[in-house]
């Protein structure tokens, strides 16, 4: 009975030590992961600043008011949010955080009488969001963990064309930012049109010279591919962002739960000894007790005779 | 040249800096415009590049080759940045893969002429030439 206790507690001390095992390896391999995707976010800096800076200049110089993907529209009848999770669950609550902030800012939207339309970036934003049927543009997958600049470039494309085809009026893209391994948060970023102070500021000359820009083939046709390419490298980065969040996010997670199977070994085992020194000594009673039940006379005598001159000695006293 | 004077180079594409350094000379492919060259202190410019294979002159004398995928160059204040979706340095191209390519999409092209099958073409003249792979380019030029 209670060694049948005993062998139960100690399968289940195996298997959580099992687990801790896997959500340890988990949480070594989001660490170094974190280490990679910091490395790449810091890889699209420059790129990503000096096309910033291209568009400012472009943008000054004229031809700019022209692009469609410039300036607001007078009125915001849809609102496409890109939201941007994981692939993968086991990372605490990195998706829900953003699928709570894109639900919210839904919410406001139906209040405010206006359309919206989500783009889910991520196996876990689709599926939660289908689930619940909210208006779904085409899901983006399969790439949550290391994103590639030609990923960012099809959700570009696709949020590009429903923008200009007048399908929606404002694209918002929700995603992680990460600013430590200790620290993320969810931002909403719009995306297009493109804000008044990413475009102002540039005055269209040249840094530190007085002459003009010369352009090929004009200012126009450069503005209109570059601003595409831009809002690439805008989403490219959120995806980066997005990703080494993730990896921080699963590493906590798993940080925690390898803390919690420790916990748990460490209290299972204690009741497991407890249990198997209760059954030892119970058996150390059991074997005393049918010793002295057997030997019945002979001990009886023994004492006596061993007790007997210290009893006599101690009435003498008296 | 007859002085030594270079200009600040960079090649950025948006998953890394390609090369970054001192050049004397660059050479790329710009939309509508064909080949331009850049030496040091050239006028500001700002132009969009196509497919092309952009040559590097660095300042201790060899030649970088790199295969521009589209994109965007600036000149300002004595610096050319190149601004790309896409690069790739002409050292890591596999040139038996490149002339493939050229092969298959000549071969495509014939039967069905499509805007994206001509493109991806240039795109793989870029890389072969990038490579060295076409005679009278890259080291062979100079």
């Amino acid at each position: 009975m209670a060694g049948g206790q005993e062998r139960i507690l100690r399968g289940r001390i195996r298997s959580v030590q099992a687990t801790k095992k896997i959500t340890r390896a988990m949480e070594l391999i989001a660490a170094s992961r974190i280490v990679k995707a910091q490395q790449r976010v810091l890889a699209a800096v420059p790129y990503s600043d000096q096309i910033t800076e291209v568009v400012r200049d472009l943008a000054a110089a004229g031809g700019a008011t022209d692009s469609p993907l410039l300036g607001n529209r007078e009125t915001i009848k849809k609102v496409c949010y890109v939201s941007i999770t994981a692939d993968r669950g086991l990372c605490g609550g990195y998706n829900s955080g953003v699928l709570r902030a894109t639900e919210a800012e839904i919410k406001v939207d139906i209040k405010e009488g206006r359309d919206y339309i989500v783009v889910p970036v991520g196996r876990k934003a689709d599926g939660y969001l289908r689930f619940r049927d909210y208006n779904l543009g085409t899901p983006f997958n399969g790439f949550s963990d290391q994103p590639s600049y030609a990923n960012a470039k099809e959700i570009g494309e696709y949020v590009v064309d429903l923008y200009a085809s007048g399908a929606v009026d404002k694209v918002v893209l929700v995603y992680t930012r990460f600013i430590t391994s200790g620290t993320q948060e969810v931002v909403l970023r719009p995306l297009v049109p493109l804000e008044r102070e990413v475009v102002e500021g540039g005055d269209g000359k040249p840094e530190g010279a007085s002459a003009d820009y010369e352009y090929e083939p004009d200012p126009t046709s450069i503005l209109e591919t570059l601003i595409p390419r831009y809002i690439e490298a805008r989403i490219y980065a959120a995806l980066l962002n997005a990703a080494a969040s993730e990896h921080a996010f699963r590493q906590r997670a798993m940080k925690s739960a390898t803390d919690n199977a420790e916990e748990l070994i460490k209290n299972l085992s204690r009741i497991m000894n407890r249990a198997r020194q209760d059954s030892i000594t119970t058996e150390i009673m059991e074997i005393v007790s049918g010793a002295e039940a057997l030997s019945g006379d002979s001990g009886k005598h023994v004492r006596l005779v061993e007790i007997g001159p210290i009893g006599n000695s101690e009435f003498a006293k008296q | 040249m007859a002085e030594a004077s270079t200009m600040r180079v960079e090649v950025v594409s948006p998953e890394r800096v390609l090369f970054s350094g001192e050049a004397t000379q660059v050479i790329t492919r710009t939309l509508g415009g064909g080949e331009v060259a850049f030496l040091a202190g050239h006028a500001p410019f700002l132009a969009a590049l196509i497919a092309n294979h952009t040559r590097v002159y660095l300042a201790e004398g060899t030649i970088l080759d790199v295969a521009v995928h589209g994109g965007f160059v600036e000149v300002s204040n004595g610096k050319v940045s190149i601004l790309t979706d896409f690069a790739e340095l002409g050292s890591e191209i596999d040139k038996a893969k490149a002339q493939a390519d050229i092969e298959r999409l000549q071969e495509q092209l014939r039967h069905e002429n499509d805007a994206a099958g001509a493109a991806e073409l240039a795109r793989a003249h870029a890389r072969l030439s990038a490579a060295g792979g076409v005679n009278g380019t890259a080291a062979a030029a100079h």
